[in-house]
């Protein structure tokens, strides 16, 4: 098992990706905690959520791409399975507010305003942390499995499965934009106080959330790329590719398509999940068809079917979006579709594509299409 | 080949009766058209044999109905005395042991030569196994195997995709072999070969008669000639003629719509 692991990389890969890491949860942390704040090398505070937050886009990327690159299976609602792991978070970080809130009430803020007075059951559970835990693990990928199972079983394919999840995830925004339907409507859930006890204002609580979504990140990582290079990672390509010849070899496809598309999602809910504590906030805007189609692009920048280009291109969208937020907001959108189409027409490999010319081992890992 | 044992699936087919394929009054129609019009068609175990007929005599659809793509609208198809095949998906027929070469050459493009056998060969391929499990060895020397009777020991890590197309044949024909069926249905092999490639499939496909049970759909009649004992002739969905290529050659019937053309 261990060897299996091993082989995963090259010596070189494996250099790289721990070096990352001990960068994310060693270095980091000592810079901003050793060095005087004048220091060029010192890491302000307020870096660690947003980090966080780009780590945990990351890994929505790599959930992306397993289904999409790798399976063939475009999603483009993927902000659903997101949203799941972040309101479940979210309901236990509202919870834990307690009597702080605006109206030191024991019921959360906005259940006050609409002068309910007691907890939806489904509320119930959410005091504690395990819990809510349980339900981040489980609920985003069981939706998925119950919507996967009726959509694959119909043979439902390419650009019909795409707008369904639009639809899907369209339907979703609208019953969380209701107030009645118990999550805070638009305004969703925020002001979160503590986590576990600890302050999420505290710099240290930041740091620590920061650490381990880089460490989540990090398994996520070798546990994907574990799947894409074991067997069944080259019967899904295989299912990409000619799905009727892998079902003439014997293959159920139903089920590989299942399995991986649930576990995309178990990955979707975790980020958002650790999402929501970092940038404190959690609504269903979330759920814009836009937010999922921009994943989607994420890893097409990046580079489909290879994992680590998906990583790279949420990195560099994410990282232009904010310095665009601040530059020039109103041109965000119209730079996102530009960069979209240039990618496809000069880059259909995405961005991993211009290392792969300079390292010629993999100069045929284009995809042969009919 | 050595085959592994205990596949369970293979030793339920039933051919006590020597017959290991039972296609009876199958009728397809597609939009008031009968692609299939009540045939009727019995294939021996271990027999080699080919099926002729004008373009639209049911020839795909034939292959299609036995492999689960299309279902009959009557009709039954029994593999052995026991499997129905109507009640069973694509993948089920193809765990029960019917492999498939399609007209056009069909392999994963993006897959080395070796790994599209790994994906074809017999195994089991629940999802666990596929995550978890490697190649073993006996596994490995069946490969390696097919690899030199399809003549790409050289080519196995070469993706399929760059393939010329004569190999491609042989590597499709190659993961018919590591996939082990007890039947095999094939569609037109020879198309766009040369004709040496063309006498080296004939000779494999001869040799693979016995152990297995084969059906061709070919249009070359020199290549019918070279290979078969027993030739089908399929017309309008229905059995025109049946029987050794002398005798088919010379049925008024047939000479009048096919040959004679």
């Amino acid at each position: 098992m261990i060897k299996q692991i091993a082989a995963l990389h090259s010596f070189r890969g494996w250099l790289f990706t721990f070096g990352l890491l001990f960068a994310a949860i060693i270095l980091f942390p000592v810079l901003n905690i050793f060095l005087p704040e004048e220091s060029f090398f010192h890491i302000p505070d307020y870096m660690f959520p947003l980090l966080g937050k780009y780590l945990c886009y990351a890994m929505v990327a790599l959930a992306v791409d397993l289904i999409w690159g790798y399976a063939g299976i475009l999603s483009l609602g993927h902000g659903v399975f997101f949203s799941m792991g972040g309101y479940a978070m979210g309901m236990y970080l509202m919870r834990s507010i307690g009597k702080e809130g605006v109206y030191k009430s024991d019921l959360p803020d906005f259940m006050v305003f609409l002068d309910w007075k007691e907890l939806p059951w489904y509320w119930y559970g959410f005091d504690y942390f395990s819990f809510a835990l349980l339900i981040v693990f489980l609920l985003p990928g069981l939706f998925a499995f119950v919507f996967g199972y009726f959509a694959f079983r119909s043979r439902i394919k390419g650009v019909y499965f795409a707008i369904i999840t639009q639809a899907m995830t369209y339907a979703l925004m609208l019953l969380f934009f209701r107030n009645n339907t118990g999550f805070g409507g638009n305004n969703g859930l925020t002001d979160f106080k503590r986590i576990l006890g600890y302050s999420l204002q505290d710099p240290s609580t930041k740091m620590g959330l920061f650490v381990i979504t880089a460490l989540v990140l990090f398994l996520s990582y070798v546990i994907s790329r574990y799947i894409v290079k074991s067997k069944l990672g080259r019967v899904l390509t295989a299912i990409r590719d000619v799905e009727n010849r892998v079902m003439f070899s014997g293959y159920n496809t139903l089920h590989y398509k299942l399995f991986i598309w649930t576990f995309s999602a178990f990955l979707c809910g975790l980020a958002g999940a650790l999402y929501v504590p970092q940038v404190g906030i959690i609504n269903p805007s979330e759920m814009q068809p836009a937010n999922s189609i921009e994943m989607a692009i994420w890893v097409a920048v990046g580079g489909r079917g290879t994992l680590v280009g998906a990583l790279l291109g949420a990195g560099l969208v994410n990282v232009a979006k904010s310095w665009f937020t601040v530059a020039a907001p109103d041109y965000w959108l119209y730079f996102l579709g530009i960069l979209f189409i240039v990618v496809t027409l000069f880059l259909p490999k995405g961005f991993i594509g211009i290392f792969d010319r300079f390292t010629s081992k993999n100069k045929d890992r284009e995809v042969i299409n009919d | 080949m050595t085959s592994e044992k205990n596949q369970a699936e293979e030793s339920s087919v039933d051919t006590r009766h020597g017959c290991i394929l039972y296609v009876e009054n199958v009728t397809v129609s597609f939009d008031g058209f009968k692609a299939l019009d009540g045939l009727n068609l019995y294939i021996d175990d271990g027999e080699l044999r080919c099926i002729i007929g004008p373009n639209g005599a049911g020839k795909t659809t034939m292959m299609d109905v036995i492999t689960g793509k299309t279902r009959p609208d009557e009709g039954t198809i029994f593999f052995g005395q026991s499997l129905d095949l109507t009640m069973m998906t694509e993948y089920e027929i193809a765990h029960a042991g019917i492999g498939r070469k399609f007209q056009k050459p069909t392999v994963f493009k993006n897959h080395t030569v070796y790994e599209n056998l790994e994906l074809a060969l017999h195994a089991d391929k629940d999802i666990w196994t596929s995550l978890l499990k490697r190649l073993n060895a006996d596994q490995k020397e069946t490969i390696e195997g097919a690899l030199e009777t399809v003549g790409l020991v050289e080519q196995k890590n070469i993706r399929a995709g760059l393939l010329a197309h004569g190999q491609t044949q042989w590597l499709e024909i190659g993961m018919l072999l590591v996939q082990d069926p007890r039947l095999l249905l094939i569609d037109e092999p020879v198309a766009g070969m040369t004709h040496q490639e063309t006498e080296q499939t004939a000779e494999l496909l001869s040799s693979l008669a016995g152990k297995h049970s084969v059906v061709v759909v070919e249009h070359e009649m020199d290549f019918i000639r070279s290979i078969a004992n027993r030739v089908t002739v399929l017309h309008e969905g229905r059995v025109l003629a049946e029987g050794t290529m002398e005798d088919v050659q010379n049925d008024p019937k047939v000479v009048e719509v096919y040959l004679g053309s």
